[in-house]
């Protein structure tokens, strides 16, 4: 079946599908029952699956954290809501010290089989501490798999794969996505962690990015066609694991590469990118690298200051010509 | 000092039980595995110092009665979670101590092949979820585990141990209202030993400390003497069996650990006279002669000291030879996706 949806109503469908499919899946976090979510991606479920597998939690993120952590080890498949990656850092502890290393320290005795839900990025005037785009934070430990999606179709296919992945996922949803329309085929094959999306193909740069960036990233290919640059555009959705080889085989053909992210650009996700595909294809570049990110401070609240810290598809389009010509 | 604290340190000589001792056999067997505790803690302390083990190694020594007491009262599929102090709760609950001491010796055949060490020991074919090098997130998990009994609709129970260092923590607060709330088959079992590491708990901690804080959520317990292996055996089979199906309930355990808060640290916080106090209410020193005056034989508990000791050797010995692991399980089990190189 192939039916237009939102974003968020297509992780609603895929978390309702697998609960259907598999008794040892619930969920837990905060307002998730009559509220059903921050986005409506949780609505009705409580009704249908009842406040123990549709679980309203306290404010306590560090319990909410770790009775996934608990809940996992005795057996069930938890899906934990968090809310905001914001809010997530108040679990840190439980996600870095304990969900991914229990696997690792205890030898391999028991996995933690949960998914880890954390909305990330800019949605207009959240400011500071509701903004964040924290993905690099997560990649950088050991034992984590951290998915991005950035369409409908995704957010189905994605949530699924995540939830039937043995270890944990850290899966975060973009906030101005969730009202965003794509068709889903829910007959269509999972989409296998760890690939990427080629959203388009072009021969002259390579453009790679992730999350709520897709969007501005397809509004610099079109301007890009139109003045004669073809782009090879690659949605990451998976930064651990990266689908290393669909960005090598790019470069390789453009020898050109721009890496744009929301995320503060210092330490960023699109570093590791950068670095890697310098070390293997310096010989192949025809131009510097581009690395697009936000500069390194807080959200501002006012709206000329918070567009002023964002990529726009503009500054994209410049770092591509730049690179070209 | 609080004059609970003060209450805290046992008055010289022995304190009598007013429980009765049930069978001789089961306290003998319960003390063959306080020995046993006993001894590879001690031995642990040796290689340690010896240079053979590595790390942060955390004796159990003088709150052997505690495990034991509450493990004997569990079924092998109920869940414990431990903390940094972790040797006893595991042993206890039925782990191998072969296996632990390999694991203390990072050699292969270890508990957890060598990749834990003394803070990191599980073993979930006996629902051992793990010690815990973060002051109580072993609890938090625990809880956690509760959550999944309950909706499993499984009549288990999870019981996890911790020290009187982590009722300061956000997250037990966090854990009891959670247990609490959800009605969860949850058994706290707090082993206040005074000090959390090298810092008297009273002294950073307001009011009446976990019991207060345990009944300002509604969860009830009992407060016992964690040193006499009656009362905690007379209690956790009470407890375990309230709890069970059931909501959450605590131990509040006094008991006193004979050493250091591990073996880095110099214990000169603590007086002579304190740790010589405590020495007289030794919970095998107390348990032996309970036993003696019911009539077991001396022999009988010569034989399950001489048992304790001579299994301790043999994890000695096999840990000695073990191999080291291969150098490849350093890469092994990190996650299913993605290349750790």
């Amino acid at each position: 079946m192939i039916a237009e949806m939102t974003y968020a109503e297509a992780s609603l469908l895929a978390l309702r599908e697998e609960m259907q499919r598999d008794l040892r899946v619930w969920a837990l976090g905060e307002d998730l029952g009559p509220e059903g979510g921050l986005a409506g991606q949780y609505r009705g479920l409580q009704t249908e699956f009842g406040g123990a597998r549709i679980c309203d939690t306290p404010i306590s993120e560090s319990m909410i954290m770790a009775a996934g952590v608990g809940a996992a080890l005795a057996g069930t498949r938890p899906v934990v809501e968090l809310r905001f990656a914001d809010f997530a850092i108040c679990a840190a502890d439980e996600i870095v010290n304990q969900t991914a290393k229990i696997r690792y320290m205890f030898n391999g005795q028991t996995r933690v089989p949960l998914v880890i839900r954390q909305a990330i990025g800019m949605r207009g005037g959240t400011a500071a501490q509701h903004s964040q785009s924290m993905e690099a934070w997560w990649v950088h430990v050991p034992g984590l798999t951290v998915l991005t999606p950035a369409t409908a179709a995704d957010n189905y296919g994605m949530l699924k794969a995540a939830i039937r992945c043995d270890d944990p996922v850290i899966y975060l949803e973009h906030k101005a996505l969730w009202g965003i329309k794509g068709a889903v085929d829910t007959d269509a094959p999972l989409v296998q962690i760890g690939k990427a999306d080629k959203v388009q193909r072009g021969d002259d740069v390579t453009i790679v990015t992730w999350s709520g960036m897709r969007v501005e990233c397809i509004k610099a290919a079109d301007t890009l066609r139109q003045r004669g640059i073809a782009v090879d555009l690659i949605d990451l959705r998976s930064l651990w694991p990266w689908d290393r080889d669909m960005v090598m085989d790019s470069v390789s053909r453009t020898g050109r590469l721009v890496v744009a992210q929301e995320a503060v650009r210092v330490g960023g996700f699109g570093a590791e990118i950068v670095a890697e595909v310098s070390e293997e294809l310096w010989a192949k570049l025809r131009a510097p690298i581009r690395r697009l990110g936000a500069p390194r401070c807080p959200v501002p609240f006012s709206m000329p200051l918070e567009d002023a810290c964002r990529i726009s598809a503009d500054m994209i389009v410049k770092a591509a010509v730049d690179s070209v010509e | 000092m609080t004059s609970r604290e003060k209450s805290a340190v046992p008055p010289s000589g022995l304190p009598a039980s007013a429980i009765p001792l049930g069978s001789n056999e089961r306290f003998l067997s319960m003390l063959g595995k306080m020995y046993v505790i006993r001894e590879f803690e001690e031995a642990a302390g040796q290689e340690w110092h010896a240079g053979n083990i590595r790390g942060s190694v955390h004796q159990y020594v003088g709150q052997e009665a505690i495990a034991v007491g509450v493990c004997s009262n569990l079924r092998s599929d109920d869940y414990i979670s431990s903390n940094h102090r972790g040797h006893g709760h595991s042993i206890a609950k039925g782990a191998d101590p072969i296996g632990m001491m390999k694991e203390l010796f990072g050699r292969e055949g270890g508990t957890c092949g060598g990749k834990g060490g003394s803070m990191h020991i599980a073993d979930f074919s006996i629902g051992m979820l793990g010690a815990n090098g973060v002051v109580a997130d072993g609890v938090t998990i625990a809880v956690g585990a509760g959550h999944a009994i309950k909706v499993l609709k499984q009549d288990r129970i999870a019981v996890p141990f911790f020290g009187d260092g982590a009722v300061n923590r956000g997250p037990l607060m966090e854990s009891l209202n959670w247990a609490k709330i959800y009605d969860l088959p949850v058994l706290y079992v707090c082993e206040h030993n005074g000090y959390a590491a090298t810092t008297r708990t009273s002294d950073v901690t307001a009011g009446e400390g976990f019991i207060a804080r345990a009944r300002s959520f509604g969860i009830e317990g009992e407060e016992i003497d964690g040193n006499d292996i009656r009362a905690v055996d007379e209690v956790a089979r009470h407890l375990a069996q309230r709890v069970r199906g059931n909501g959450p309930a605590y131990i509040f355990a006094r008991t006193y650990r004979h050493h250091p808060h591990n073996l880095r640290d110099s214990g000169a916080y603590r007086t002579q006279d304190e740790i010589d106090r405590w020495k007289l209410k030794d919970p095998i020193k107390l348990a032996t002669s309970w036993l003696l005056e019911a009539g077991v034989a001396r022999a009988e508990i010569n034989a399950v000291e001489g048992d304790a000791k001579a299994l301790i050797a043999r994890a000695l010995t096999a840990a000695r030879s073990a191999p080291w692991p291969q150098l490849s399980a350093a890469l092994e089990n990190v996650q299913d996706l993605g290349a750790p190189l």
